[in-house]
């Protein structure tokens, strides 16, 4: 990918030295250009997806029939754990600010992120933080297996690699927190002249609110892994009872986290599924200010969902009861959002290259991931499927084919741009329709297991849950192995790929595509463009 | 039922493979409890809704699809808002899901509501088994996991033939009387766990130093299988739940029985083990073994757990080198270890009902394997 950035002629290159990129690693290493960040983030999240999707396909593995063939329970408790946090802290979230570093500065006509060199920091603490997480698996007693959620007291019990876990998500919360300063600051304060928030394409106002919500809960995430070093360390007991605690403290406050977290993993996905869509109708997004107000509540709600995480806990009644009245509330703005997505649609002109498929693929398998989701919004019928397969189901198909589709729908999309070259068409299109074969033949049959009772987390089971767990292994292969296609097909266009045009996309109309050469150059809008 | 279709629809999807043993179910198991009926009713009602919605929105969109595609010479609308039908869009779901809310609500107030119960089962997690006390009854005993270890571990190949309740059976049930209404209290020992039988409706965390309460009332005699549900550690894929219904009249021919082989009310507290010991083994559980400690019972039953594999920094069984630092530091040491716990290690290897002997017999037994 990277090496099909490079510095190009511009009006006053001959005055400026440090226009051009530096050659070799300092390039990369001091770099201060938000393109060169956005391609780091990038690739560190491929590779990320890469190992937490081996951690997968050996969970799979094991799953593939009863028994334990492979492992010993510890050691898949330990996959299980370092896959959910390596795929939500490693791939999701860094993919999307990847996207923001490259494509929010160009979308409002600025030059760069507001604050250069505290991105750079925001990158290169990724690398630190990810070798502690991984580097649990070379500690004593194995890598955590406590599950990503690191429920105390078993979180207690975890060896010196939960220590390594905490240190780790220290941060990459600082990361995030920094990133999203960054991010607001940079919408905020330097658009270009003209280009009034109503105006901003929506990629960018989804990721102003995600922001805010990075801002919000990350913090409070550190105060709660921050009390578990000093309940493991420190002597203090905030929880356990022994104490004077209480371990489902710390659910509240994880959770408080947590949901606000799933909407981290989502806005900027939202954002890019709206890119798209009007860019492959030819025609303009339906609905661009409730989109607009759609998100905001939607980020509003995820502050008083938590609860809902938590239904089997043991809340009083009213406690449950009003989760489950606000989880449900936060179906309608996601509504309007797939009803505006369908109007945008709705008597357009549409053709359907790679990107626009999986924004389609994005649209109908998020939706029933919203409506497994409603489904598990009812408190009664959660409680009769809480911690089974049919939440995995659930939050597989709002993240795997909500988030990653979107990720990747946006790759497709933004990798003319980015590279100046064209990607293979076809095989785009065979990497789609693999995905999302392999992704429903793993993932909808975990609905049934979760209805018949088969808790999630386990290495091993009840022999009437054989049949279904065979078709998932065999989904999950497909699907894993499918991805090789997607690097396949970057790394032999970024090589030999034909040139692409400045507008690529007939439909596209945010500035990236109407003011700027593909590749985008690698210093843009030193003049601030004026928006009409 | 109201199912027929979906399940012809997964057992054609799936028809190729099918062996004459597979199993393909769709459905939520069938509901024991009036709770379990209710939430099953619940998730039924919205699962039409959401189908309903869902052919509606898509069958919009994949005729757009194939009408409005530029290859068909397609010309775009330029619309791009309006205000009736945002507002309509937005205001119908909100009424539909009220409609939803509403029995929802009925129902959790139900589930919420233990008052006026027959009987108290005091249910107490532990890494990796579960205690089941009947105060108003006099009965407590431990439940284990029994499908032998052979069965589970295949790394050398196929295993032991699996039982048909391969990993959902037990030595000893919860055993409760049918039509009466059964308080459960539920806490744990060591880490969070969650008491969940499907069939049941309840699926409850047992939280260490807290009691929560949950409660089910059976119609049908018949036994009701399910798991933990909250991750716990190293097995927790191996700590199921089986409850036994049975008719009242056999429900109290069972607090007999049981009763007779409980101890006398702390005659003697000091009283030799092996005096005791009859009251654990009853059902040959691994729980306690009998008369004279045995290291080796003890072992396989409860420290095999994570000394045989080495999990979360366990010593090996054998293992010469992890041992020797160990047991430099002499037997009192161990045993003290072994006794409260050390690091990952909870007291007595997570099972409290063993006698000290028999853990103090059991650390002879692996430092003796180590010299």
């Amino acid at each position: 990918m990277s090496t099909a950035i490079h510095a190009h002629d511009h009006p006053h290159g001959e005055a400026h030295e440090h226009h051009g990129p530096p050659r070799g690693i300092t390039r990369w290493l001091y770099t201060t250009n938000h393109k060169d960040i956005g391609t780091m983030y990038l690739i560190f999240s491929c590779v990320m997806f890469f190992v937490g999707g081996t951690m997968a396909m050996l969970i799979r593995a094991e799953l593939f029939k009863p028994g334990l063939q492979l492992f010993n329970p510890q050691f898949f408790n330990s996959l299980t754990t370092v896959h959910g946090l390596v795929m939500i802290f490693g791939a999701i979230m860094p993919a999307f600010v990847g996207f923001a570093n490259w494509l929010v500065p160009m979308q409002v006509g600025a030059a760069d992120m507001a604050f250069p060199r505290m991105n750079n920091w925001s990158f290169w603490l990724l690398i630190p933080a990810s070798i502690l997480l991984m580097g649990g698996f070379l500690a004593p007693g194995g890598a955590i297996a406590s599950g990503w959620t690191l429920y105390p007291p078993l979180s207690i019990q975890q060896g010196i690699s939960m220590d390594m876990t905490i240190l780790a998500i220290h941060m990459l919360g600082a990361s995030s927190i920094m990133g999203s300063i960054n991010i607001i600051t940079t919408i905020l304060n330097m658009r270009a002249p003209g280009m009034t928030l109503m105006k901003m394409p929506l990629f960018v106002w989804t990721w102003l609110i995600t922001a805010y919500l990075l801002i919000a809960v990350m913090p409070v995430l550190a105060g709660a892994i921050t009390m578990l070093l000093t309940d493991r360390h420190f002597g203090t007991s905030f929880f356990s009872a022994a104490g004077g605690g209480d371990p489902t403290m710390f659910l509240h406050i994880f959770w408080f986290f947590g949901h606000p977290e799933v909407y981290i993993m989502i806005l900027p996905a939202f954002g890019i599924i709206s890119q798209i869509i009007p860019a492959f109708a030819r025609k303009p997004l339906f609905g661009y200010a409730s989109m607009v107000y759609a998100t905001a509540s939607i980020a509003l709600l995820s502050f008083i969902v938590w609860g809902h995480h938590m239904f089997t806990v043991g809340m009083p009644a009213a406690g449950n009861l009003f989760f489950m009245y606000a989880t449900i509330l936060i179906s309608v703005p996601t509504g309007v959002k797939v009803f505006n997505w369908i109007s945008t649609m709705w008597r357009g002109s549409m053709s359907f290259e790679t990107p626009m498929l999986f924004a389609i693929g994005f649209l109908c398998l998020f939706t029933i991931g919203g409506f497994s989701g409603l489904v598990l919004a009812i408190a009664p019928v959660d409680i009769t499927l809480h911690n089974t397969y049919y939440v995995v189901a659930h939050f597989h198909y709002v993240l795997v084919s909500g988030a990653l589709f979107a990720i990747m729908g946006g790759v497709y999309f933004w990798w003319p741009k980015w590279s100046g070259r064209m990607y293979n068409e076809t095989l785009g299109k065979w990497h789609f329709w693999l995905s999302v074969i392999g992704f429903n033949v793993a993932f909808f049959p975990q609905h049934f297991l979760g209805l018949a009772g088969m808790p999630r987390r386990i290495p091993d089971y009840a022999l009437q849950f054989a049949e279904w767990n065979m078709w998932s292994s065999i989904g999950a292969w497909l699907f894993g192995a499918s991805q090789l296609l997607l690097v396949y097909n970057l790394v032999t266009s970024a090589r030999s790929g034909r040139a692409a045009e400045q507008k690529q996309w007939e439909g596209a109309d945010s500035l990236e595509w109407t003011h700027l050469p593909s590749p985008a150059p690698y210093h843009t809008f030193e003049t601030a463009p004026v928006i009409k | 039922m109201h199912l027929k279709h979906l399940r012809a629809l997964a057992a054609l999807a799936a028809a190729l493979p099918l062996t004459a043993l597979a199993t393909y179910d769709v459905d939520i198991l069938e509901p024991a409890s009036s709770t379990a009926q209710e939430a099953y009713n619940l998730h039924w009602g919205i699962m039409y809704v959401c189908v309903a919605i869902f052919f509606i929105v898509f069958g919009a969109m994949f005729w757009s699809i194939f009408h409005h595609r530029r290859s068909k010479g397609a010309k775009a609308a330029q619309f791009h808002e309006n205000t009736t039908i945002e507002v309509i869009w937005t205001i119908v779901p909100f009424i539909v899901l009220i409609g939803m809310a509403y029995p929802a609500t009925k129902t959790m107030l139900e589930m919420k509501d233990p008052s006026g119960y027959d009987m108290t089962v005091k249910v107490t997690a532990y890494q990796w088994r579960w205690q089941y006390d009947y105060p108003q009854d006099g009965v407590s005993f431990f439940s284990n996991l029994s499908t032998p270890r052979d069965q589970i571990d295949n790394y050398d190949g196929a295993g032991a033939a699996k039982n048909d309740n391969y990993l959902l059976e037990v030595d000893r049930p919860l055993v409760v009387p049918t039509g009466k209404k059964v308080r459960l209290l539920i806490t744990s020992n060591d880490v969070i766990h969650g008491w969940y039988v499907p069939q049941l409706g309840v699926n409850q965390y047992g939280i260490p130093g807290f009691i929560k309460d949950a409660w089910f009332r059976i119609e049908k005699p018949g036994v009701y299988r399910g798991q933990c549900s909250q991750i716990c550690g190293k097995e927790h894929g191996y700590m199921p739940i089986v409850v036994e219904a049975r008719s009242p009249e056999q429900y109290a021919a069972w607090v007999k029985d049981q009763k007779a082989k409980m101890p006398a009310p702390a005659p003697a507290p000091a009283a030799a083990p092996a005096e005791a010991a009859p009251v654990q083994t009853a059902s040959a559980g691994p729980a306690a073994p009998a008369g004279k400690a045995d290291g080796k019972a003890t072992f396989d039953g409860t420290c095999t757990a994570c000394h045989s594999t080495g999990a979360a920094g366990a010593p090996k069984f054998g293992d010469k080198a992890a041992w020797a630092p160990r047991l430099a530091k002499g037997l009192p040491a161990l045993y003290n270890s072994a006794l409260h716990g050390k690091n990952a290690m909870p007291p007595k290897g997570g099972n409290p009902a063993l006698p000290d002997e028999a853990v103090k017999a059991a650390v002879d037994y692996m430092a003796a394997a180590a010299k």
